[in-house]
């Protein structure tokens, strides 16, 4: 027997084992999501994800859907918290969009568009952190990394070479890449790896590439995230 | 006819494209006429800023000077709007903000290229540079934002419409961008 939930109302059938976020993706409702890539293990890391769920807040890429379960998702408070979380985000790294070759095409800023982001509103951090482009395809703007761990797993999970890894705590906390020097150039990265396919910001850019497709033509700039899907899905290897 | 809503505009750390994207709504600019009155701006090189309805702030605070313009406005403006990248996250002039304001100055005036009778300005007309760039929010309340770099005329002029009208501020999904 198929068993059902429901997302604002609307009846969502799942299956075993299926998390809240499995189920809505399969029904294409669309739940605002940074860290979550169906393809690695959810991880409930951004907690942009997070729903009402018979009155709790939990993060519907970790949380098993169940039977009956009443969860709400587009409500004015968790609109309101998720833009919380985006500008926090914002503030956090440094992100110019208008010197980005990501803009237009970046994950953090579609969720932001979509959540109806306008500014970050708090003081801004402006951390010193580097560039890194040692790597002859590839480049890491460690300024605009929000934490995702999504080239994490997906080295880790996808390639078997654990080029990344998050290293430090709270404020401190920064990604790290596994290599004698700790320059990309110097691991085993590849551009044919997984990890170089996932990120959903300008962090890790291929080089030679970044205007190839105009401002205005990007995939964000003429229609949302909730329709147009991740920066993932638009990646090939 | 009641009286005409009093505007006021800046640039501040900017780079005056956001007045440009203003002045872009091209035709449009004869129907904003009648019904605002331009106090301080660039466009009626009034220097003193009277009482106004709204004052519209592009590019973010980077001197002495523009802190005391951004608080003179917010004293004088019933509603005070952030236009633009700059204004909003110091944008591309924050950019300094990863190097110390010293390296910036002898980068500029005594190593940099082509540099010559290198000395770094110190006269008492030239507005103290701050050591870091900030977005406006950090130093005054703000009360609309309007992203872009700049934003597109369309999205100023839907966002004056609106509160002009006393409609509720809205827009469409390809009016709002951070580039
Ligand atoms: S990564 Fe995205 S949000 Fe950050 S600067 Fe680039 S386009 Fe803007
Ligand atoms: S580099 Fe990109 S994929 Fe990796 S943690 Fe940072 S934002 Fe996520």
């Amino acid at each position: 027997m198929i068993r059902h939930f429901t997302i604002d109302g609307i009846k969502v059938p799942f299956q075993e084992r299926q998390t809240i976020m499995d189920a809505a993706m399969a029904a294409g409702i669309y739940i605002p999501h940074l860290c979550h890539n169906p393809e690695f293990r959810p991880q409930g890391s951004c907690r942009l994800c997070t729903v009402k769920v018979d009155g709790r807040n939990l993060a519907a890429c970790t949380t098993p859907a169940t039977d009956h379960a009443e969860v709400k998702s587009n409500t004015k408070k968790l609109m309101a918290m998720r833009r919380t979380l985006l500008q926090l985000l914002f503030v956090e790294g440094n992100h110019v969009c208008p010197a980005c070759e990501k803009s237009g095409a970046c994950q953090l800023q579609a969720v932001a568009y979509y959540c109806g982001m306008l500014a970050p509103e708090f003081t801004h951090f402006y951390p010193q952190r580097e560039v890194d482009a040692s790597h002859p395809e590839f480049a890491i703007d460690f300024n605009r990394c929000i934490l995702c761990e999504l080239c994490v797993r997906a080295s880790r999970d996808a390639d078997q070479k654990s080029v990344f890894a998050i290293s430090g705590r709270g404020i401190h906390v920064h990604l790290t890449v596994n290599s004698p020097s700790g320059k990309l150039g110097d691991s085993d990265f590849d551009k044919h790896d997984r990890a170089a396919h996932v990120c959903p910001v300008g962090a890790i850019l291929p080089k030679h590439t970044g205007y190839d497709v105009p401002i205005g033509k990007r995939l964000y700039d003429r229609k949302p995230v909730s329709m147009v899907g991740d920066v993932s899905d638009h990646e090939e290897d | 006819m009641a009286d005409k809503v009093k505007v006021a505009t800046a640039s501040l750390a900017g780079c005056f494209g956001c007045h440009m994207s203003l002045l872009d709504i091209d035709e449009r600019i004869i129907d904003l006429v009648e019904l605002v009155e331009f106090d301080r701006t660039p466009l009626t090189d009034i220097k003193e800023i009277g009482d106004c309805d709204v004052g519209i702030i592009e590019g973010g605070v980077c001197n002495a000077e523009n802190v005391e313009v951004l608080r003179e406005f917010r004293r004088h403006c019933k509603i005070l709007v952030s236009m633009g990248a700059c204004s909003i996250n110091g944008g591309i002039p924050a950019m300094r903000n990863q190097y110390q304001l010293k390296e910036c100055l002898e980068e500029s005036y005594l190593h940099g290229m082509g540099v010559e009778d290198a000395q770094i300005p110190n006269d008492p007309e030239v507005p103290l540079l701050l050591n870091k760039v900030h977005p406006i929010h950090e130093v005054v309340k703000v009360d609309y934002f309007l992203p872009g770099c700049p934003p597109p005329a369309d999205t100023i002029w839907t966002f004056l419409e609106e509160l002009l009208s006393g409609e509720p501020i809205e827009f469409a999904y390809r009016q709002i961008h951070y580039d």
